[in-house]
C-alpha cells in the first residue's frame, strides 16, 4: 500500500475527516506502517502508552483482563483508531489489543499525535466527540449492568 | 618544595652547570681566534705584508712562546708557505674555526636545552607527585583546571631559563667587569663616571622592576583563575544551559579577560618604560664623556688619545649590561612563577612518601579488626558529622550502617576509606593507625565504592581493572629499536628524577581477582558484572559497537556459523520476515537504494554518506548502468514530495525526525534547487546539482517511505550496477569499502549488523527487541557470549564516564570494588541512582559474590533504606552524629528504638 492509498484510508477515519489532505499525507508519512499476523499483540494492558494505531485493514480484538479471566470488550474494524486514551492520559494501556486477522496499521507516535492535536483543533474536537460518545455508551452499559443486578 | 628557584636549580644541576661553564670558556678560544684571523688574512697574503719578494715564504702554524725566565721557546717551526698557499691555508683555518665555533654553539645550545627540559620534567613530576600526596581536604578547595594549568603552563618558562641560570651572569658579568676595568685603566675619573651610571642602573632598574613582579604575579593568578573558570564551565555545562546562565558566564569571562588585559597592558607599559630608562642611562655615559671629557681636553687636562680610547672601550659595556639586566628580568619572572606554584603546592599534612611506596609483593590479608576509636569527623565548614564514636568491625562480619539524614554513617565509611581524615580520635586496623598503613595494604585489602563515582576516559575494561593496577608485575623484554628506546627512557627518567616504572608492563594483579592470568581473569570479570546486573548493558554496548578484530578473532571466525544459526532460529520460530538478509544477487527492500548500490560498509570518508553520490567512479558506474538519469528523476520526485510535506513546518518540528532525506535546514536550499532544475533537460544540469539530487534517492526505502518509486526493473538494474561497481573498483577505493559477503565479517560494521547481515523489517515495531534477545540466545548457545561481553568492555566510557548512565557508573564502581576480593568491603550508599528494587537485588548479589569460594570478607554497607539491613549480621544505627543502636536485626527490632521507627 502506498502513501497516497493510506491517505485515502485516513480520510475515511472520522477523527481525521476534518483535516486537509496535505496534512493527512504528512501524518501518514511520519507514522510507521506496521503489520501483524493473526494472534499477534499490538499492545498489552498495563504497558506504557507510546503510540496510537489506525487500523488500515483486518480486524483486531480489544481484550481486558479481569478477575474472571480475559474478556473481549470490543472489535476493531478498518478505519478505526485505538490506543489514544493512554496517550492522552499519560497512563498505561487500559486494554490489550490483539490482531484477529492479519492486520495492517499506521502507528502514530505519542509526540506526533499530541502535536497534531495542538495544530488542528478540528481534530481535537472530533476526538472529544468520539470520546464523549464512548463515555455515553459506557454509561449506558453501566446502567444496564447495575439494573440487571 | 624548595622555595628558592636558584637553590632548586643548583641542587639538581650543579655538575651540569659547571660543565657547561667550562665548555663555554673553552669555546671562547676559537671564538677569539676567529676575531684575529681576518686581520691576518688581509694584512698578510692579501696586502702582501711579509711577502715583499716574489717567492718569499712565511712560517705557518709556528708555535713559539715567550716564557718568563726561559725566554723564547719554539715548539714547532711551522711550514714555510708562499703567498697564495698562505692565503688558502689561512682561509681554510678560518673555515675550520667557523665550523668549530658552530659546533660549540650547537653543543652548548643542545646541552642547555636538554638541561632545561630535564629540569622541567623534574619540576612537573615533583608537582604531580605532590598532587598524589595531598591530604584529602585540599581537593575540596582547588579547581582541577587550575592545578593542571600550574603543572603545564606556569612552570613552562622555567625550562628555557634553567640553562642560562648560572652561565649568563658569570659570562656577562665577566664581560662587563672587563670592559669597566678597561675604561678605568684608560682614565680613572672618566671610569668613575661610567661606574656611577652603572651603579644607578644596578640600583634603580631592579627597584622599578618590583612593580613588574607584582604585576607578573597578578597576571599569573588571574590567568590561573581563568583556566579554573573555563574548566568549571566545561564541567558544569549542563547547569549553564538548564538555568539559562550562558550570558552570565559570558559576562564573567569577559570581565576576567578585561582584567587580564589591563594587567598585561600595565605590564607592557611599565616594561617599556623601564627599558626606556635603561637605554637612556646607557646613553648618558657617552654624553658625559663627550661633555666632561671634551671640556677637560679643551682645558688641556686630558689628552685626546685617552678620551678616544675611553669612548672606544665604553662601547663594549652597554651590550653585556643590557643582557645582564634582561637576564635579571627573566630570573625575577621565573622566580615569581616558581614561587607562586610552589606556594600552591606547599601544603601541610602531605601524605608521607612511604605510604604510597611501590610494593610489588602481596602484602598479605588484613586479619585485624577495623575500628573507629573516639572518632570525630567534621565537614569543611567545621560542622560535626560524627561525634566521638567507637565501633569495631571484625573480620568476616557484615554490618549495615543505618543512618538518619543527619546520622553521619557516610562520614564513617569515608573515614574507613581514608577519604577524609579524623578531626579527632582515630581509625585503626588492629593496633595500627589506619592512616599509617601503606596504601599497598589498604588499597589492596580494602575496597570502597560510593555513589560519587569517578571513571577515567578509557574503556570499560580499563576502568574495571583499574583497581588491580598497583605495581608493574612483569618485566617486558624489548628487542631492537624498542630496546634502545626503552634504555633511553629509563636513562632519561632517572636523570630527571622520575621513576622508571614501565607503563607497558602488566600491572594487573590477577591473583587478587582470584585469577592466574589474562586467560582466566575474564571469568572473574563476568561474575562481578553479573553480580551488579551490568552484564546486559555491556552486551548491548558490545552489539552496538564494532569489534576490534585483532582481539576478537573468534567472533569474526565464526560469523558464518552465527548468521546461519540466526536464520535457522528465525525460520524455526516463524519470524523469518523480521529480517531481510543481504544477498549478493538480490535487492534488499528494507535497505536504502544507496546501501543496495554500495552493498558494503564504507570504511573511509570517500564513499560514506553524502560523498557517495559525488564520487566520480561511483557516478561513472551509475552512468554505465543507465541509472544516473533514473535516480536523478527519482531524486527530483522525492525532493518535490518532501518539500510538499514539510515546507510549511517550523524547522524544530519533531516530524523532521522522520525525514531521512534532508535536514530541516536544507529544505530552503532544495526548494530553490528544485525551482532552478524544473523542466531543465538532464544533460544541462551540473555535476554538483546532480549529486545533490541523486543523494536524495540514495536514502529511499520503499516500505518505509511508500512513495511507490521502486520497480522490479529498477531493482534489477541496481543489483547489476552493484556488481559492476566491484568488478572495476579502482585501487584507491579498495580500502574505502568493505563489500557485504555472507562468508566474511565486516570490520567497519557493528557486531549486531554483522550477525543480522540484513535489515530489520520496518513494519514490525517490536523487531529490534525480539531480535536482540534471539541474538543473545544464539551467542550463548554458540559459546560466544563471553566474546561479545569482551567487545562491550572495549567501549570507551567518555570523559568522567559520561557516556554511561549514572546507574551504570555506580554499578561499575561496585563491580570494581568487588573484583579485587578485599578483606574489608566498604560500600557507601553505592547505588543511589537505581530504584529500590534493583538496589536490593544488586545488594543480594554482591553479598553472595563477595562470599563466593568460601571467602568471608567483612562488609560495611551504608544502606539507603533501613529495610535493606535485614541481610546483614549486625546493624549499627546513627543519629545526629552519634552511634545510637548496635545489634542484630532482631534485637534492634525487639528493642523498639530508632531503628524500628525508621523501618516503619
Amino acid at each position: 500500500m502506498l502513501l497516497k492509498d493510506e491517505v485515502g484510508m485516513l480520510q475515511r477515519v472520522p477523527l481525521f475527516s476534518g483535516i486537509e489532505l496535505a496534512k493527512l499525507k504528512l501524518l501518514a508519512f511520519t507514522s510507521d506502517r506496521v503489520s501483524y499476523s493473526a494472534g499477534q499483540i499490538l499492545f498489552r494492558q498495563g504497558d506504557e502508552g507510546d503510540a496510537a494505531y489506525v487500523i488500515l485493514s483486518g480486524k483486531a480484538d480489544i481484550l481486558v483482563d479481569s478477575d474472571s479471566g480475559t474478556i473481549k470488550v470490543a472489535e476493531l474494524l478498518p478505519n478505526s483508531i485505538v490506543g489514544e486514551i493512554a496517550i492522552l492520559c499519560n497512563s498505561s494501556r487500559t486494554a490489550t489489543v490483539r490482531a484477529a486477522s492479519p492486520v495492517e496499521a499506521l502507528r502514530i507516535r505519542k509526540d506526533h499525535f499530541l502535536r497534531l492535536m495542538k495544530e488542528f483543533p478540528e481534530m481535537t474536537i472530533e476526538l472529544v466527540r468520539v470520546l464523549a460518545d464512548r463515555l455515553s455508551h459506557t454509561t449506558a452499559d453501566l446502567i444496564d449492568a447495575r439494573s440487571a443486578k | 618544595m624548595e622555595p628558592s628557584l636558584a637553590r632548586y636549580i643548583w641542587t639538581h644541576t650543579k655538575k651540569q652547570q659547571l660543565w657547561i661553564l667550562v665548555i663555554v670558556l673553552l669555546s671562547m678560544i676559537p671564538y677569539f681566534m676567529s676575531f684575529d684571523l681576518p686581520k691576518l688574512i688581509v694584512n698578510g697574503p692579501i696586502q702582501g705584508k711579509g711577502f715583499d719578494q716574489p717567492g718569499a715564504t712565511q712560517p705557518f702554524m709556528r708555535l713559539h712562546y715567550n716564557l718568563p725566565f726561559i725566554g723564547e721557546v719554539q715548539f714547532f717551526p711551522g711550514f714555510q708557505l708562499d703567498r697564495t698557499t698562505t692565503l688558502f691555508a689561512l682561509s681554510l683555518v678560518f673555515l675550520l674555526l667557523v665550523v668549530i665555533n658552530g659546533l660549540f654553539k650547537f653543543y652548548i645550545n643542545t646541552y642547555k636545552g636538554r638541561l632545561g627540559e630535564r629540569m622541567l620534567r623534574r619540576i612537573r613530576f615533583d608537582l604531580v607527585d605532590r598532587v598524589l600526596r595531598f591530604p584529602p581536604r585540599y581537593f575540596k578547595r582547588v579547581k582541577s583546571a587550575e592545578v593542571a594549568t600550574m603543572v603545564k603552563d606556569e612552570v613552562e618558562p622555567l625550562g628555557g631559563f634553567i640553562g642560562d641560570a648560572f652561565l649568563q651572569p658569570v659570562l656577562l658579568g665577566g664581560q662587563a667587569v672587563t670592559a669597566m676595568l678597561f675604561i678605568v685603566v684608560q682614565n680613572f675619573w672618566l671610569g668613575m663616571i661610567a661606574a656611577v651610571i652603572v651603579l644607578i642602573q644596578i640600583v634603580l632598574i631592579p627597584r622599578m622592576r618590583r612593580r613588574l613582579i607584582v604585576l607578573g604575579r597578578k597576571r599569573q593568578l588571574t590567568a590561573r583563575a581563568l583556566s579554573g573558570r573555563v574548566g568549571e564551565i566545561v564541567d558544569g555545562i549542563g547547569a549553564v544551559h538548564v538555568h539559562d546562565t550562558s550570558n552570565y558566564e559570558r559576562a564573567d569571562i569577559a570581565a576576567r579577560l578585561g582584567l587580564i588585559f589591563k594587567i598585561r597592558f600595565d605590564l607592557y607599559q611599565w616594561k617599556f618604560m623601564v627599558k626606556f630608562l635603561n637605554n637612556f642611562l646607557a646613553q648618558i655615559t657617552p654624553f658625559l664623556f663627550y661633555m666632561v671629557g671634551g671640556y677637560l681636553v679643551i682645558q688641556g687636562r686630558l689628552d685626546v688619545g685617552q678620551l678616544v680610547a675611553v669612548i672606544g672601550a665604553y662601547k663594549d659595556l652597554p651590550g653585556p649590561m643590557k643582557e645582564l639586566i634582561d637576564w635579571d628580568q627573566d630570573r625575577q619572572d621565573v622566580q615569581v612563577k616558581y614561587q607562586q606554584v610552589v606556594e600552591q603546592f606547599t601544603v601541610e599534612g602531605l601524605i608521607a612518601p612511604r605510604i604510597g611506596a611501590l610494593t610489588i609483593d602481596d602484602p598479605g590479608p588484613m586479619t585485624n579488626p577495623l575500628s573507629a576509636i573516639g572518632l570525630s569527623m567534621a565537614d569543611d565548614g567545621g560542622a560535626m558529622l560524627l561525634d566521638r564514636i567507637s565501633l569495631q568491625v571484625k573480620p568476616g562480619e557484615t554490618v549495615a550502617l543505618v543512618s538518619t539524614s543527619t546520622g553521619g554513617a557516610e562520614a564513617l565509611a569515608e573515614a574507613f576509606a581514608r577519604l577524609n581524615w579524623p578531626e579527632s580520635g582515630r581509625v585503626a586496623s588492629g593496633a595500627d593507625d589506619l592512616l599509617e598503613l601503606p596504601e599497598a595494604v589498604t588499597g589492596r585489602r580494602m575496597s570502597y565504592a560510593s555513589s560519587d563515582v569517578f571513571l577515567f576516559q578509557a574503556s570499560l575494561r580499563d576502568n574495571l581493572l583499574y583497581g588491580l593496577k598497583h605495581a608493574p608485575l612483569t618485566s617486558v623484554t624489548y628487542e631492537g629499536a624498542a630496546a634502545d628506546q626503552h634504555r633511553w627512557n629509563i636513562h632519561e627518567a632517572r636523570r630527571s628524577g622520575n621513576p622508571d616504572l614501565d607503563i607497558h608492563s602488566d600491572w594487573i594483579d590477577y591473583a587478587s581477582a582470584g585469577a592466574t592470568g589474562r586467560h582466566d581473569l575474564f571469568e572473574a570479570v563476568r561474575r562481578v558484572l553479573d553480580a551488579v546486573v551490568l552484564s546486559r548493558d555491556v552486551l548491548d554496548l558490545g552489539l552496538r559497537s564494532s569489534a576490534d578484530l585483532t582481539r576478537h578473532t573468534e567472533l569474526a571466525g565464526r560469523i558464518v556459523e552465527l548468521r546461519a544459526a540466526l536464520r535457522t532460529r528465525l525460520e524455526h520460530e516463524g519470524l523469518s520476515e523480521l529480517v531481510v538478509p543481504f544477498e549478493p544477487g538480490a535487492y534488499n527492500k528494507e535497505a536504502t537504494i544507496g546501501q543496495n548500490l554500495l552493498f558494503g560498509a564504507a570504511a573511509g570518508p570517500e564513499l560514506a554518506d553524502r560523498a557517495l553520490a559525488a564520487n566520480p567512479y561511483f557516478a561513472s558506474v551509475l552512468r554505465q548502468a543507465g541509472l544516473d538519469r533514473t535516480l536523478y528523476e527519482m531524486g527530483l520526485e522525492i525532493a518535490e514530495q518532501a518539500i510538499e510535506l514539510f515546507a510549511d513546518l517550523p524547522p524544530d518540528h519533531q516530524f523532521f525526525q522522520q525525514l531521512a532525506f534532508m535536514s530541516a535546514e536544507e529544505i530552503p536550499a532544495y526548494e530553490t534547487l528544485l525551482q532552478r532544475l524544473k523542466n531543465r533537460p538532464y544533460e544541462t544540469v551540473s555535476e554538483n546539482d546532480r549529486a545533490m539530487i541523486v543523494t536524495l534517492s540514495f536514502a529511499y526505502i520503499e516500505p518505509r517511505h511508500r512513495f511507490g518509486l521502486l520497480s522490479d526493473e529498477l531493482m534489477n538494474k541496481i543489483v547489476a550496477a552493484r556488481n559492476q561497481f566491484y568488478e572495476n573498483l579502482p585501487p584507491e577505493l579498495e580500502n574505502a569499502v568493505e563489500r557485504y559477503d555472507p562468508a566474511k565479517y565486516i570490520a567497519a560494521a557493528a557486531v549486531m549488523d554483522n550477525v543480522l547481515f540484513g535489515r530489520l523489517g520496518s513494519n514490525h515495531p517490536d523487531a529490534p527487541d525480539r531480535i536482540r534477545s534471539i541474538v543473545y540466545d544464539i551467542l550463548d548457545e554458540l559459546g560466544l557470549y563471553a566474546e561479545l561481553l569482551d567487545v562491550g568492555l572495549d567501549f570507551n566510557v567518555g570523559a568522567g564516564g559520561r557516556r554511561l548512565t549514572g546507574g551504570q557508573r555506580q554499578k561499575l564502581d561496585v563491580a570494581r570494588a568487588l573484583l579485587k576480593r578485599p578483606d574489608f568491603l566498604i560500600l557507601n550508599r553505592p547505588l543511589l541512582a537505581l530504584d529500590q528494587r534493583v538496589q536490593e537485588k544488586v545488594m543480594q548479589n554482591v553479598l553472595e559474590e563477595a562470599r563466593r569460594d568460601g571467602r568471608s570478607p567483612a562488609i560495611v554497607w551504608v544502606v539507603t533504606n533501613p529495610a535493606m539491613a535485614m541481610m546483614f549480621d549486625r546493624v549499627v544505627v546513627f543519629d545526629a552524629g552519634r552511634l545510637v543502636e548496635d545489634g542484630t536485626h532482631e534485637t534492634l527490632l525487639a528493642a523498639g528504638g530508632i531503628f524500628k521507627e525508621l523501618l516503619s
